[in-house]
């Protein structure tokens, strides 16, 4: 048995009583007997276990970026008990032994549970369906030709419509690529002070326009991923008020960070959409609090020292960003005064949990004993070099938050633990 | 100072002093002496990514006529098409103990990334949309030359800001230089959110002109039409070039400027651009003895 002594559960202390991978029991009364692993949880929040449904691994193929074992490793390094990893690898993830072989390799690595994302488009070509049954069959959660959009209308439409007859979310990466050309930060009064060729918010707002068309039309749902500017967050507020069945997700870098970083021309903070303005950022918070926003993710996207000191134009996108996600949301959110920390389990683990239809951790009697025990009351400064993933890319090195990650139990295994006694 | 990379962030005095050296440098030079021996033994780099003509060989004998050893690197001549990255070639080159590399490239923030690896002092020759800061010093050298103090006159500079590092690097120079500046053009080659940078939007070629003492039209590159940011080059030239009518909004004495080189009859008429309200061609001396003055300060230690 794993015992949880002294925890704090919705502001109350409990002590927590796993056995296998369920939770037997929340309560005052301590039942710890000889032989049992007990964690000491004085000052430390127990949440169910947060579920990252946007993260890149990289394996197959781009291996010194990030593999399955090192993204895992990182994912429970930061709370997360479960990861939804996109398919834009080499090859792209679009047939069943592909999904198989992330399986696998989870198993290997054993850290956190992964449930691979496939393909829409084979290959992510936006020419021909990926065989979504098929996929699904082999362990599939969803679809997304993540990195880049389907731009073609009709292929978006079969898409949405085929794989909501057997009941698989379509998570769609929203950029009209006409609009974005050549783009590589914001475009604003930042792009123009650096003289770099801009994004436009218009790129992202057209696309999640079409998409929520095409849901509306189709009576079909449809997922948003990574949501960054103020117009994308009204026209899914909006639609949501229709009853258009829309949800989205957004990243904590869009919550807490603008393109001020980008300042000095720096390819940390080079990320897609990019880091946009102030008043995006504020956006998307209240977005976040009014529950236009279903879920945060990290969109985690390692890169390798080399690939980020390319320059602005030439340095891929992306942040690694899931060892960051709990404490910069828990202190821009919760801190901040916008939610409360139960509002940030819906966001972190029940709503991503329910997009997916996977199973996720509960503290009360039978659940799913998927636990992170964070203290909250820490602070720290981000330092990449401590990150166990491979990709050290991020704009919050240096920066201060509050929320640090004590202990990662999946399925009633300690998976982390900061002081490494267990 | 180790590297001048951009304007903002220069100080007047900075400014006033190069452009007070280059005043010396083009006395001698107009009056026809030349070999300045203050960098013998000295070594320059023009490593350009980019064709360029006037700035390349206004670099290279600013260099010479002060007695230093110049070394021209471009993109075709070097190994940099055999994919050699930017950082390998940086590297390679500050092995060779230069002084200056000065440095033209296509991407925004290329010379600032030089300028973190070598140890030799970097000038940019331009980057990308960004900045071109010789060109600005030039360009306020010459209108020092023409107006005196610049102290409280106004610039219009008219045609395509979203692409011109000339535009930004002048707007905070003739700034520093206690400039108001005024822009115009077509919207479609105006970026979309100026409110970072020190000057006015203007919504007519009118409004802009009106009280200005320098105008500066820039270069439009005609292929832009293909990806419709105009229409034609008759078009530009009718509602976004300079002429004798449109001029008369400027104060009387106004010039114009023009980083060169002029498209004829489309950012200047015909009958302006060979008016001696055109200084374009002060321009190119005014240049060389601004890049003289730089190489000379910046080596010198003297910024």
């Amino acid at each position: 048995m794993l015992v949880i002594n002294n925890a704090t559960v919705k502001g109350r202390q409990v002590n927590i009583l796993i056995e296998g991978d369920r939770v037997v029991s929340v309560g005052k009364r301590t039942r710890s007997a000889k032989g049992d692993v007990v964690i000491d949880a004085s000052g430390l929040t127990a949440l169910p276990g947060f579920i990252d449904m946007h993260v890149h691994l990289r394996e197959p193929g781009f291996e010194y970026k990030e593999d399955i074992a090192s993204g895992t490793a990182a994912a429970v390094r930061g709370g997360f008990t479960a990861v939804a990893c996109m398919p834009n690898t080499r090859p792209v993830v679009d047939t069943p032994y592909l999904v198989k072989y992330i399986l696998m390799r989870a198993k290997e690595a054993d850290n956190c549970r992964v449930y691979p994302i496939a393909a829409i488009t084979k290959g992510e070509e936006g020419q021909q369906l990926s065989e979504m049954k098929k996929l699904k069959d082999a362990g599939a959660v969803a679809f997304s030709d993540d990195g880049v959009p389907v731009s073609d209308s009709r292929m978006m439409r079969n898409a949405l419509l085929y794989a909501a007859s057997f009941s698989l979310p379509v998570i769609e990466h929203c950029e009209d690529k006409s609009l974005a050309e050549g783009g590589v930060v914001n475009e604003g009064k930042n792009s123009n002070l650096l003289g770099l060729p801009g994004i436009s918010r218009a790129s992202e707002d057209a696309e999640i326009a079409r998409n929520i068309v095409l849901a509306e039309v189709y009576g079909v749902p449809v997922h948003l991923a990574h949501v960054s500017t103020r117009g994308g967050m009204q026209l899914i507020r909006e639609a949501k008020a229709r009853g258009v069945k829309v949800t989205c997700e957004t990243c904590p870098h869009y919550m807490a960070l603008t393109d001020d970083e980008i300042l000095g021309f720096n390819t940390m903070a080079k990320v897609n959409p990019p880091l946009r303005e102030e008043e995006d950022r504020q956006a998307v918070i209240a977005a976040i609090a009014d529950g236009t926003a279903d879920c945060i993710v990290t969109d985690h996207a390692p890169h390798s020292k080399e690939d980020k000191d390319n320059g602005m134009y030439d340095s891929p996108n992306g942040i690694s960003g899931i060892e960051t996600s709990y404490a910069v949301s828990y202190t821009t959110l919760v801190e901040g005064g916008y939610i409360s920390q139960e509002r940030l389990s819906e966001l972190m683990t029940y709503n991503p949990a329910e997009i997916l239809g996977v199973e996720c951790g509960r503290i009360e009697k039978g659940g799913l004993a998927d636990i992170t025990l964070v203290d909250n009351s820490a602070e720290f400064t981000v330092d990449p070099s401590e990150f166990a993933s491979k990709g050290k890319n991020t704009p919050f090195a240096g920066k201060k938050y509050k929320g640090v990650i004590e202990y990662t139990i999946v399925g009633g295994k300690v998976k982390y633990a900061r002081k490494e006694e267990i | 100072m180790k590297d001048l990379l951009q304007i903002r962030g220069l100080s007047p005095e900075q400014i006033e002093s190069i452009l007070s050296r280059a005043g010396e440098y083009f006395d001698v030079v107009t009056a026809g002496g030349k070999p300045f021996p203050k960098l013998k033994d000295r070594s320059v780099i023009t490593l350009f990514y980019e064709n360029s003509t006037r700035t390349r060989a206004s670099f290279e004998s600013a260099a010479k006529y002060l007695g230093a050893e110049v070394v021209n690197l471009s993109v075709s001549a070097s190994s940099v098409q055999k994919g050699e990255s930017l950082k390998d070639t940086a590297l390679t080159l500050d092995a060779m103990c230069p002084d200056v590399i000065v440095m033209r490239h296509a991407q925004s923030g290329a010379p600032h990334r030089l300028a973190g690896w070598v140890k030799a002092h970097v000038v940019n020759g331009g980057d990308g949309l960004h900045a071109h800061p010789t060109q600005a010093l030039l360009d306020m050298f010459t209108a020092q030359r023409h107006f005196g103090s610049l102290n409280g006159r106004t610039a219009a500079i008219i045609g395509d800001i979203e692409h011109s590092r000339v535009a930004r690097s002048n707007i905070y120079a003739m700034t520093l230089l206690g400039m108001k500046v005024k822009l115009f053009g077509p919207s479609t080659l105006m970026p979309s959110d100026m409110s970072g940078m020190p000057c006015t939007v203007c919504s007519s070629m009118r409004e802009a002109l009106e009280g200005a003492d320098i105008v500066m039209a820039l270069r439009i590159q005609l292929e832009r039409m293909k990806g419709g940011l105009f229409p034609s080059a008759g078009e530009y030239n009718k509602y976004f070039g300079l002429n004798k009518d449109v001029m008369k909004y400027a104060n009387d004495g106004a010039i114009i400027m023009h980083p060169g080189p002029v498209n004829r009859g489309v950012e200047l008429s015909h009958d302006v651009l060979d008016d001696p309200v055109c200084i374009k061609d002060i321009q190119v001396t005014g240049g060389l003895s601004v890049r003289m003055a730089l190489l000379d300060m910046l080596i010198g230690g003297e910024l």
